[in-house]
């Protein structure tokens, strides 16, 4: 039997072994996109990626992956998976994450396969090569599960197009789009290392291990099986990092800026994902709090420390953002429950186990400052009067969600930003967003902002039902509160037939 | 050495309870926490995930590789080879 080649070996040859250097056209020529930014690399062989997985053990893992996957998928259409949730409620947190975040996977398989191109080092296109390959599978399962959920559920009918229109959807999108249209090094920084190695954890490992509990068979699916190239991605991002640091020293405030950007703009967008895990899970895990401290403040803590030999120090606002770990989920739960007439989720009163259940989790602040308006908001409803605001928000310039965080030092004050460009006044959630509005703000006062837009008359009118037309939304089905929804009669009787022997329908 | 945390978690499923049983064994300052789902072992400093003790304990060779079917998450900087995965601080 032929002598197996050792792993390192097989790496080489199957990488740099396959590289050839340019000889008729210049590098520059071919390459034209990564040096703009004023990243100095001075030799692309000291790129080391530690999974050495070559393109054959890519494939074979890839498809025993594939194989796992698409087994349980049939089987959750198979056998009426979306029966063994624990409540219709629970799908609140799984529309937006397939509405918020499977655009984005095909978003980054496309920018991946851009990176794969145009980065002149072989180690690093290989890499980008399979993370454009994941990424795609990764939109593709999610899609799976999107269409399987709807045929029973609201909201998921036409995610494409609610992408590019819905007011909270643009949070997630203008994240991406930034990435995107920033220079490779940049995205590298952003989406392999800040979103992917230092935040990532947040998004896909408890609310995944949520969705477990919560008995949703398909999330759980994907989300794990994505979650396993996840770490590929992570180790990419980490790679990425100590590459640009090692390579010149001039590298290391350049690098230094995009983590305090990027650690700012992936901690606004997972507010929202912070107000799933508290809000809409019917069983908990653990609190946005604990997952915080866990994954941001352990092994974030672990990771800065490892690169303080480079010079790098934790990202700025690092502080602010940990402090923010008490509230930022009841603040994103209260814009939402607010605004919920122009979404295409549900929101809900919360019940009083559940509030002590917050109140536990957050000692210093839920009954001080967010039970009140819960209770007040439960009461409304009770009357008949449940709470919808029906003015339109201001948004932050940078991350898009409505002007509702604090001030560090106070939680009852609204944070209010200004800066000013080219005459104009430009308005932010925080110093985190107002400091990356003020470096680049040539680019962030071309933001698409959903209300700016409506007030222009760009979003199919002046009224929030032709608003919520140009949405695409079903009025009545896929928003306004779950309680009285036709998704909770639905549930209900599914539920109730439970009980009684039902013939097939 | 640099005893910061590293961290590895996995599924749990068929495929991984040897590797988990496989770490907690040749990394005794090793902890481990059981969620719905998966399993997270954190450890002081370092985390070896040795070939070996895998193969030992499903009674066929072990690919190291063979970590990317049931890993989920992972804090640290890796070492890879044919005998053994590594997660470690510098």
């Amino acid at each position: 039997m032929a002598k197996k080649i050792p792993l390192k070996r097989k790496y080489e040859l199957m990488t740099r072994g396959l590289a050839w250097d340019t000889t008729y056209q210049d590098a520059d020529d071919i390459y034209p996109y990564d040096k703009f930014e004023g990243i100095k690399v001075h030799n692309w062989d000291d790129w080391a990626d530690p999974f050495r997985l070559t393109q054959d053990a890519y494939w074979k893992y890839q498809a025993e992956k594939e194989r796992k996957l698409y087994a349980v998928i049939d089987s959750v259409a198979q056998n009426n998976g979306q029966l063994s949730i624990t409540d219709a409620r629970y799908l609140g947190a799984i529309k937006l994450f397939l509405t918020g975040v499977s655009p984005l996977e095909y978003q980054a398989h496309r920018h991946f396969a851009h990176l794969a191109r145009n980065i002149r080092g072989t180690g690093a296109q290989v890499a980008a090569q399979m993370q454009s390959l994941d990424e795609l599978r990764h939109a593709q399962t999610q899609i799976h599960a999107i269409s399987h959920y709807n045929k029973y559920f609201d909201g998921l009918h036409d995610f494409t197009h609610m992408h590019d229109r819905v007011w909270y959807l643009s949070v997630p999108k203008s994240f991406f789009d930034d990435a995107v249209s920033a220079g490779p090094f940049e995205f590298f920084t952003a989406i392999s290392f800040s979103f992917e190695y230092v935040l990532t954890n947040l998004l896909f490992v408890p609310f995944m291990s949520g969705a477990a509990y919560n008995g949703d068979l398909a999330t759980v699916t994907f989300g794990f099986s994505a979650q396993s190239d996840e770490s590929r991605h992570m180790t990419l991002g980490l790679e990425v990092i100590k590459f640009l640091l090692e390579q010149d020293e001039a590298n290391v405030p350049i690098v230094q800026h995009w983590i305090d950007k990027w650690f700012w703009r992936g901690h606004r967008l997972l507010g929202l994902v912070g107000m799933m895990m508290d809000y809409m899970l019917p069983k908990k895990i653990m609190s946005w709090k604990q997952a915080w401290e866990m994954y941001a403040e352990e092994q974030g803590g672990a990771l800065f420390q490892d690169l303080a030999r480079y010079g790098i120090r934790p990202p700025l606002h690092f502080e602010t953002a940990c402090n923010e770990k008490h509230r930022i989920s009841h603040e994103v739960w209260s814009i939402l429950y607010q605004y919920t007439h122009a979404a295409a989720f549900h929101t809900w009163d919360i019940d009083d186990a559940h509030k002590d259940w917050l109140s536990a989790e957050y000692p210093d602040t839920f009954d001080k400052y967010y039970r009140p308006r819960l209770d007040l908001w439960k009461q409304m409803s009770a009357e008949g009067k449940r709470f919808y605001n029906m003015a339109l928000p201001q948004l932050c310039q940078v991350c898009q969600i409505p002007m509702g965080f604090t001030e560090p030092d106070d939680p009852t004050t609204i944070s209010f930003r200004v800066s000013n460009y080219n005459g104009d006044r430009y308005h932010t959630c925080s110093d985190g967003c107002q400091y990356i509005f003020d470096h680049e703000p040539e680019k962030y006062v071309q933001a698409w902002l959903p209300v700016h837009q409506i007030f222009q008359g760009n979003c199919g009118g002046a009224e929030v039902p032709d608003v919520l037309a140009w949405y695409h939304l079903n009025l009545g089905a896929d928003n306004m509160a779950y309680e009285g929804s036709p998704e909770e009669q639905l549930w209900n009787e599914w539920m109730a037939s439970r009980r009684v022997p039902v013939a097939g329908s | 050495m640099n005893i910061q945390p590293v961290s590895i978690t996995l599924q749990n499923t068929e495929d991984a309870r040897p590797i988990i049983e496989a770490i907690l064994a040749d990394n005794p300052a090793a902890t481990v926490s059981h969620y719905p789902a998966m399993v997270k072992i954190d450890a002081p400093g370092r985390i070896a995930v040795v070939a070996d003790s895998v193969t030992e304990r499903i009674g066929r060779d072990w690919d190291p590789q063979e970590l990317h079917l049931s890993v989920i998450t992972l804090n640290g900087n890796i070492n890879e080879d044919d005998d053994v995965f590594e997660l470690s601080w510098n």
